[in-house]
């Protein structure tokens, strides 16, 4: 089986990645103790363990190590401001947005993907952009409720 | 004289004060609850009580999670009892520590004992108002003080908690280390077990010899159907079971039921049968009319977002002692099974708890932790920690039962029902750990030899029941019957699963008071109201109707509401719900109101998050989920053959949380399934007329219970 030595940007810092080339970004994440990014099914269904891939949502459970050469990666830990949470993950704490929160890291990628994209989503953006992620608990309303807050201050912060 | 009110249960169990708290010269205050945290937030609502009772910040108050080396016994975290149990325990203890700690400041400032009772507390600091002398919780703090037993109850603060936000939130969007599954140990092994194909299948050979020179492979582990292995890295681990699995024979059975006859099955002995609740009129009735319908539920998953996960350590070379981490609900449960499972005095095993997903019910967690300990053995000295795949969660874990409900009435010339008969059939829906001497958990039944399979049972009645909970009728009907047949076959392991048989018997009584009130031609509401004298169930279902401005005939083409109405376990919280569906080309549940009644309200926000919660689930449960399988594999595996409800198909759910502080608090995490499901039926009814009485509920099963009409 192949070795090899991958060179991307995790984070906004250079990154330096070895194993199997087929090894997927999930395993390689949490061996270096970046545990935000979490497995829940291993075949890209339940978006749990997505990550920003040159600005867009994957699930790095089904993303091989060798195809990261190059590339901008961004995890949940890479949405906070410093120590302390970044606007999206502030909005969800405002709005006690989760239940478990298990599901919340690969949420949190694929709606700051949306307001990338689309700085003023409506509700029914959101949802659509948060389609291909479960949750269990039910915490839904609030989720989406959160990414509108994140988008409303997001614009405040820009104006 | 009164007689004084009983000690809260956890608390008379486990009644040294000091067990439950300690107060710290630190100025902390920290907490060992014999419940849980599984993502509904009772950490939170019982640091709240904590806080508020002792009147402390609540920054102060440090939570321990559950311990069998120091924890209160409070069996499982279920049945929505734990603000009941523990918030009641806990209130009790932190008033009992706060009037001693008074007793300690009176003495050092040397009041009179008059001048006691206006001690002031202010964040652990205690003074009589307009005195300067004050002394805190944490200049008098001694462990001494609390090393007595709780004495009769003292009356705690009446004054409702301050609220306060989600304590273990900001670390989970920030994706630090929060579940088990993010935990770190020196020298840590990841184990994995190749789970047999299907529930009766035993294993013929697998290649172990040659697995433990594959790389990373520390250890492979035969024993009798128990097939696992251990390796140096997460990656490495999951390359050797897909290995091992591919070429492992395995002899498989036909020992599954028809999944489209489920109803034979389950009516088809052998059952246990029990006469739950009985009433005979007090005048011969004169009945006019009659009426029986019966209800279905599929299997139905847990299916937490993460895999179940446990990290095991046995004692270096002679494996003596075991450390197991589990996010099961019951780490004393849990003890006691794998202690016999692996020979070992229960003292042997040390059980400690840390977060992992929502699990709604016993799901694969004292599996997954049964398997650790089988592959830890092989390495003693070293942490192994085992996670399941998606296709062991969804094919492995004990699911929610399959069951069927038979309701038979009679109503007279006025309208009035006269007899209810409510026949309920299903297997048990409880097979926890700790409850028998034969170990129940997944690994058992594979050991050579195996462990015999355990058959579920229902707890008792004045423990809330399983497959009868919610069968007695919440009406005052002038006679009822309600019989529960257990069945004794379990081909599928069933356990609990969130609100356990109230799902259903809630689904069908409410279901069948719709189509007795259109027999009696009557509408819905009135015709609940008729027969209703709980004030409180009263006052919910009235609420509802009115806020929701529920109508009981179509609102347009294929749009309709229902209603439903449940107390849970007929001593829980009282819950109304109104669904309102879009049954056009596919059923859309549009929007839900929801009235609860759960007594006095500790934390808001927890409850409202968790009336949604259970509301949101149990839309998926009845319109997308069943375990489907064939005659010898369950093959409902994955998310995309066993889907769950997405994000474009939530309803928006509205909740109207009624507080009673003057009455005992009630949970509310399983209050919302049974009213919630049968709404959706009923609004299904009004909005197409077609009566829906076997779940799941979606475009395919209504046209063809239509057809079948």
């Amino acid at each position: 089986m192949a070795h090899t030595t991958v060179h991307f940007e995790l984070n906004g810092q250079p990154c330096q990645m070895q194993g199997l080339a087929s090894m997927p970004l999930l395993y390689a994440l949490r061996e270096r103790g970046l545990c935000g990014t979490r497995m829940g099914c291993g075949a890209g269904q339940c978006g749990a363990c997505h990550v920003l891939i040159d600005g867009r949502s994957r699930p790095a459970c089904d993303t091989p190590l060798e195809a990261l050469s190059g590339c901008r990666v961004t995890t949940v830990e890479g949405l906070a401001q410093g120590q302390a949470p970044g606007v999206l993950q502030q909005a969800f704490i405002d709005e006690q947005a989760a239940q478990c929160g298990y599901c919340l890291s690969g949420i949190l990628i694929s709606a700051a993907e949306l307001l990338q994209r689309r700085p003023s989503p409506s509700e029914e953006e959101v949802r659509e952009a948060l389609d291909g992620h479960l949750c269990r608990c039910g915490s839904h309303q609030r989720i989406v409720r959160a990414v509108l807050r994140a988008a409303a201050a997001m614009r405040q912060g820009a104006a | 004289m009164n007689a004084p009110a009983p000690l809260p249960a956890s608390l008379k169990a486990n009644p040294r004060l000091g067990q439950w708290l300690t107060i710290g010269a630190d100025g902390s205050v920290t907490v060992r609850s014999g419940k849980v945290e599984l993502g509904q937030g009772i950490r939170t609502a019982l640091a709240q009580i904590v806080a508020h009772e002792l009147d402390v910040n609540i920054e102060r108050v440090r939570m321990v999670s559950a311990d069998t080396a120091f924890s209160p016994n409070e069996g499982v975290t279920a049945g929505s009892l734990s603000i009941t149990d523990s918030g009641g325990a806990l209130r009790q203890v932190c008033a009992q520590a706060r009037r001693i700690y008074l007793r300690q400041a009176a003495l050092r400032l040397g009041l009179k004992p008059q001048q006691e009772a206006q001690l002031r507390v202010i964040d652990g600091r205690m003074g009589v108002p307009g005195d300067t002398a004050v002394v805190s919780y944490w200049e008098l703090a001694d462990p001494a003080l609390l090393d007595r037993d709780a004495t009769d109850l003292v009356e705690p603060r009446a004054s409702p908690p301050k609220q306060a936000p989600r304590l273990d939130l900001p670390a989970k969007v920030l994706g630090r280390p929060s579940y088990l599954h993010d935990q770190h140990w020196p020298g840590l092994l990841y184990g994995v077990v190749v789970q047999p194909p299907s529930p009766s299948a035993r294993l013929l050979r697998a290649d172990v010899l040659s697995a433990r020179a594959w790389p990373g492979v520390v250890a492979v582990v035969q024993q009798g159907s128990f097939l696992g292995l251990v390796a140096q890295t997460e990656y490495q681990a999951l390359q050797a079971r897909a290995r091992l699995a591919s070429d492992a024979q395995w002899q498989e059975f036909e020992s599954l039921p028809d999944m489209h006859t489920l109803a034979d099955h389950l009516r088809q002995g052998p059952v246990e049968t029990t006469t739950v609740g009985s009433k005979t009129a007090t005048a011969a009735p004169a009945a006019v009319a009659q009426h029986a319908a019966s209800y279905q539920r599929p299997f139905l998953a847990h299916a937490s977002i993460a895999p179940s996960c446990a990290v095991a350590t046995f004692t270096p070379e002679q494996a003596t002692q075991l450390e197991v981490w589990t996010h099961s609900q019951g780490v004393f449960n849990l003890r006691a099974d794998l202690a016999t499972l692996l020979g070992l005095a229960a003292q042997a095993v040390r059980v400690r708890h840390a977060d992992g997903a929502g699990c709604y019910g016993h799901n694969g967690a004292d599996d997954v932790a049964a398997d650790a300990a089988l592959l830890a053995r092989a390495i003693p000295g070293r942490p192994v920690r085992v996670q399941w795949s998606r296709e062991d969660e969804l094919t492995c874990a004990p699911v929610g039962a399959a069951m069927v409900a038979d309701l038979q009435a009679e109503l007279d010339a006025q309208g009035h029902v006269v007899q209810w008969r409510h026949q309920v059939w299903s297997t048990g829906h409880s097979m926890r750990p700790g409850r028998s001497p034969v170990p129940v958990l997944r690994a058992a039944s594979l050991m050579d030899p195996p462990f015999e399979s355990q058959v579920a049972i229902n707890m008792p009645m004045a423990v809330g029941g399983g497959a009868e909970r919610n069968a007695v009728p919440l009406y005052d009907f002038a006679a009822h019957e309600v019989i529960s047949h257990r069945q004794l076959r379990m081909p599928i392991r069933t356990s609990s699963l969130r609100s356990l048989g109230a799902h259903l018997n809630v689904f069908a009584a409410e279901s069948f008071m719709d189509e007795l009130a259109e027999q009696a031609g009557c509408d819905p509401l009135s015709f609940r109201l008729r027969h209703l004298q709980d004030e409180r169930a009263r006052l919910v279902l009235e609420r509802v109707a009115r806020w929701s401005a529920w109508q009981p005939t179509a609102l347009a083409e294929g749009q309709g509401m229902g209603l439903g109405l449940a107390r849970y376990k007929n001593t829980g919280a009282w819950c109304a719900a109104v669904a309102q569906v879009d049954a056009g080309a596919s059923l859309r549940v549009k929007r839900l109101w929801l009235v609860v009644d759960a007594g006095r309200i500790i934390n808001q926000d927890g409850a409202r998050n968790q009336i949604e919660g259970g509301a949101i689930q149990t839309v998926s449960w009845v319109t997308k989920e069943q375990v489907c399988f064939d005659r010898t594999r369950i093959t409902s595996g994955s998310w995309e053959s066993y889907p769950i409800l997405r994000f474009t198909e939530v309803p928006q759910v509205e909740v109207d949380l009624i507080d009673r502080p003057d009455q005992p608090s009630l949970g509310v995490g399983e209050a919302t399934h049974g009213p919630v499901a049968a709404a959706i039926a009923n609004a299904v009814y009004v909005a197409l007329g077609v009566r829906m009485r076997t779940m799941p509920i979606h475009a395919e099963t209504i046209a063809r219970a239509a057809l079948a009409a």
